[in-house]
């Protein structure tokens, strides 16, 4: 029989060294099924997670895929810390969207240098608001903020496919239930000249090292960490625990409306029924990738912006199946997770009980 | 006196990373005898007990039961040969009625009728009324130590182990339970008995072994030995009585004005009509037992909670509804009695666990940014005044024992020079130097001008440093005394008021951390 015993002290470089070994981990498990498959291993492996780094373009969706995991991922992370469980970014993106995006359509076909800016902060406050929703119902009713989230999102999505077929649908375009295709005005402006990466991705950044500095250093941080690790501690301290729930939500919630404003603005360029596609339910486990750490999570951010590009390579290539990509993700995240156990726990072996009947 | 041995340990070793908890422990326990095992909190007590009740094994070293090797798995093994533990902590569930309870305990072997039956007729034989129907949670702590002993009895057990069954006892209560104690010994049953408190193995036990940083320093009979001379063999060195200054009582600095406060815990205590002067100069203790409002008074008094503006009173000034940190800019500091989690963030750095009350009064923070250079100053400042033993400011609150938190966090209050400080439960699960160090530190913040409000179950502490004692029991406070002028019995019967129905909170007991 086996038996894990809580490790006395942890090893800070086993904690950050982990999501490497947990990637090591998924490479050979992959490896391992793409030989079961009959496909070249090697190749295959190559063609996820080197491929995609040997084109200047495709280095350039990288960031594409990047910016939205990266902008949602650090707001859940300041939430994940403080033990407040934000699970329905993906509808605060949506919702995002949506509000920024009908700003824009609003504005059509004019619009000056004011009109992206403005389509920001309102996809943000309309994030935002989204997330308002579970922080009131949490912090007066003390409902559970991870159900109340979660099924905005369901909520999100079917108030997007409402929208796109009545108010802002295109009224040249043959009835399908989609927006215009944005004017020039209303598009995210590029990073990388004939790309599609655009500035979101600088966003992006900011926003990790902000969040960076404000855990670190800020009182909010200091607030947010507390109250994740010891609530009775934050109590104690007289931090205010409604205060903190209703920030990290708005916080999370903004930031993932401003991730789903930059992609119905940038790479989609209209808003589609599609546009919801998983990014909040993957920047949940680009968060814990990251170890919850802002700048943790630019570096998973961008390691799963690379299997969804390299997952999406291999299919086209090898002839796999769609879930590729779910697979590798799901993968990293078993490892992640597994390698986890074993870095707070240790494996004892216990003799069995039957040696120690007697008298 | 024992005529045969029961229980044998030779050379029991048992190392953890970077501590030996027990080197080559060697004593045994004769039959029908009550033997103590006592020692500070690190020395070792737990890890020993844990082993000879199967939740640990020896790394080397043997046991013998009755001659025959005794090598327990796991506690049902130590059950199945005769070996029953009474925790500190009692593993009752409060929402279950006593049999129920009890019949848990018996792993299947009763239920039902007979089983209350038994209960009964065996509370009976010791002269205890025990109502098997009766819910765990309604009890009070003497009468959930009662079932928790019964229901070990009823296992015919040849060995009980008991742990520091006292600390949450009233002296009343303490001599009922010796009573018990003594009859199940006339009946040849051995009890190993873990204690800190010296006057009461003095007159309960038969032998003791003490253990001091994991080995065995002495076996005496503890009648031939006075508290003092056994306290000298437990610390390994001359015990020293904290130096009392005399100061003349100076204006009221924290006032409670009729604190009355409904507990939000499920089978909490509730505040009624509470009135209490400290003034500058003094020490006021309260003593009780625990969970007779003390939890509820600290959640108030902290400002966790908040009561109606007048019920608190600071320096003349309304401060009940006020939270901690209104509070704390007032001048007041205070010291829960739950170290880790709730006076300190485990996982935080010592530097950072400055902030949690520091981060205005000692200036680390400006314009929400902190200010982790003062704060770790601030932290070596804690560190090197109260003689905190830690490898670093940076290292986690986590990694320090017990008594070396504790006084890292009582210097961080202390140097706050609070007008008022609230502590609870001082040294609970302190050493004896840490627990001089910090009864030293409270007697020079009140010589000072400070008010001092110790709020402790330890009535020993409270005689040594207070100025007046009140009690609290069952939610209700009694008048003040002087200190000089109170006896223990005194205080045991106000204790007292808490018998019978009263609800206990033993589910939000502290956890007491072993250093």
């Amino acid at each position: 029989m086996f038996r894990l015993e809580p490790r006395k002290e942890l090893s800070r470089t086993m904690f950050y060294l982990t999501p490497v070994l947990a990637l090591l981990l998924t490479i050979i498990a992959g490896a391992i099924m793409f030989a079961a498959l009959g496909k070249p291993p090697a190749e295959a492996i190559y063609t996820i997670f080197i491929g995609p780094l040997t084109s200047f373009r495709g280095f350039a969706e990288l960031l594409v895929k990047a910016t939205p995991l990266i902008l949602i991922a650090v707001g859940l992370a300041l939430g994940f810390r403080a033990n407040v469980w934000n699970i329905g970014a993906e509808g605060q993106y949506t919702i995002g969207a949506l509000s920024g995006g009908a700003v824009g359509l609003a504005a059509y076909p004019g619009g000056g240098y004011w009109l992206f800016p403005l389509m920001c902060i309102v996809g943000i406050v309309g994030g935002a608001a989204w997330a308002a929703i579970p922080a009131f119902l949490k912090t007066r009713f003390n409902a559970n903020e991870i159900l109340v989230s979660l099924m905005l999102t369901y909520v999100a999505v079917l108030l997007l496919s409402i929208l796109v077929d009545g108010p802002l649908r295109d009224p040249e375009g043959l009835n399908f239930p989609e927006s215009r295709l944005f004017q020039n005005a209303a598009r995210v402006p590029t990073l990388i000249p004939h790309t599609r990466a655009h500035i979101g991705f600088i966003a992006a950044i900011v926003a990790a090292i902000l969040a960076q500095i404000a855990l670190a250093r800020h009182v909010l941080g200091y607030q947010i960490r507390v109250l994740g690790a010891a609530p009775a501690a934050a109590r104690f301290a007289g931090f205010s625990e409604t205060r903190i729930i209703w920030m990290c939500l708005l916080i999370s919630g903004g930031l993932a409306g401003l991730a789903g404003l930059f992609e119905a603005a940038g790479p989609v360029g209209q808003i589609v029924p599609q546009l919801p596609n998983n990014y909040g339910f993957t920047a949940i486990i680009v968060a814990f990738l990251g170890r919850l750490n802002p700048l943790g999570i630019i570096a998973s951010g961008l390691l799963m912006a690379l299997t969804y590009n390299g997952g999406d390579a291999a299919q086209i290539t090898f002839g796999l199946p769609s879930a590729v990509k779910s697979v590798f993700q799901g993968m990293l995240l078993f490892f992640l997770l597994a390698v986890d156990v074993l870095v707070t726990y240790r494996v004892r072996r216990v003799p069995s009980a039957a040696a120690a009947k007697g008298s | 006196m024992a005529d045969a041995t029961l229980l044998d340990i030779r050379e029991v070793t048992r190392a953890f990373p970077g501590v030996i908890a027990n080197d080559h422990v060697s004593f045994s326990v004769g039959t029908g005898e009550i033997h103590a095992l006592l020692g500070e909190n690190g020395a070792g007590k737990s890890t020993l007990v844990k082993m000879i009740y199967g939740v640990m094994k020896p790394d080397s070293g043997s046991m013998a039961l009755n001659g025959a090797p005794y090598a327990p798995n796991k506690p049902s093994d130590a059950r199945a040969r005769g070996i029953g533990m009474v925790f500190q902590h009692f593993t009752l569930f409060e929402g279950l009625s006593v049999a129920d309870n009890v019949a848990l305990g018996m792993e299947g072997r009763g239920t039902g009728r007979a089983l209350a039956k038994d209960i009964v007729t065996l509370a009976a034989s010791y002269g205890f009324t025990v109502d098997p129907d009766r819910m765990v949670g309604t009890l009070s702590v003497g009468e959930r130590q009662r079932i928790e002993i019964i229901r070990v009895l009823l296992q015919k057990p040849r060995l009980i182990i008991m742990d520091e069954p006292t600390s949450v006892l009233t002296p009343q209560e303490v001599d009922v339970l010796f009573r018990t104690l003594r009859r199940v010994k006339s009946e040849g049953v051995s009890i190993l008995y873990i204690s800190h408190k010296l006057e009461e193995i003095r007159s309960l036990c038969d032998t003791a072994t003490i253990l001091r940083a994991g080995k065995v320093v002495a076996n005496c009979d503890p009648r031939q030995e006075t508290a003092k001379s056994l306290a000298e063999m437990m610390i390994g060195g001359l015990l020293k009585p904290p130096a009392r200054a005399k100061t003349t009582p100076g204006p009221v600095r924290l006032r409670l004005n009729g604190l009355t406060l409904a507990s939000d815990h499920q089978f909490g205590v509730d505040l009624q009509d509470l009135s209490l002067d400290v003034r500058a100069g003094e020490i006021v203790g309260i003593a009780g037992v625990a969970g007779n409002g003390q939890i509820e008074l600290m959640e108030a008094l902290i400002g966790e909670r908040l009561a109606a503006a007048d019920q608190i009173a600071h320096d003349g000034k309304p401060a009940g509804q006020l939270g901690p940190q209104q509070r704390r800019r007032l001048g007041m500091s205070f010291v829960p009695e739950e170290r880790l989690g709730h006076a300190a963030v485990p996982a935080l750095s010592l530097t950072e666990n400055t902030l949690l009350s520091g981060i205005e009064r000692k200036g680390l923070a400006r314009n929400g940014m902190l200010n982790l250079g003062a704060a770790a100053a601030f932290a070596g400042t804690i560190v090197e005044q109260f003689a905190v033993k830690t490898a670093g400011v940076e290292r986690m609150a986590s990694s320090l024992s017990g008594g070396n938190l504790q006084k890292f966090v009582v210097g961080r209050e202390v140097l706050q020079n609070p007008s008022v400080l609230v502590v609870s439960q001082p040294t609970w699960g302190v050493d004896a130097g840490a627990a001089a160090a910090i009864h030293q530190s409270l007697i020079d913040l009140a010589a000072a001008g400070s008010a001092v409000l110790v709020i402790s179950q330890d009535l020993d502490e409270l005689l040594a440093i207070s100025t007046r004692i009140a009690v609290i029991a069952n939610g209700r406070l009694s008048m003040t005394r002087r200190a000089e002028e109170i006896t223990v019995e005194e205080i045991g019967r106000d204790m007292g008021g808490s018998t019978g129905g009263a609800a206990m909170a033993s589910a939000k007991e502290p956890t007491h951390v072993q250093a």
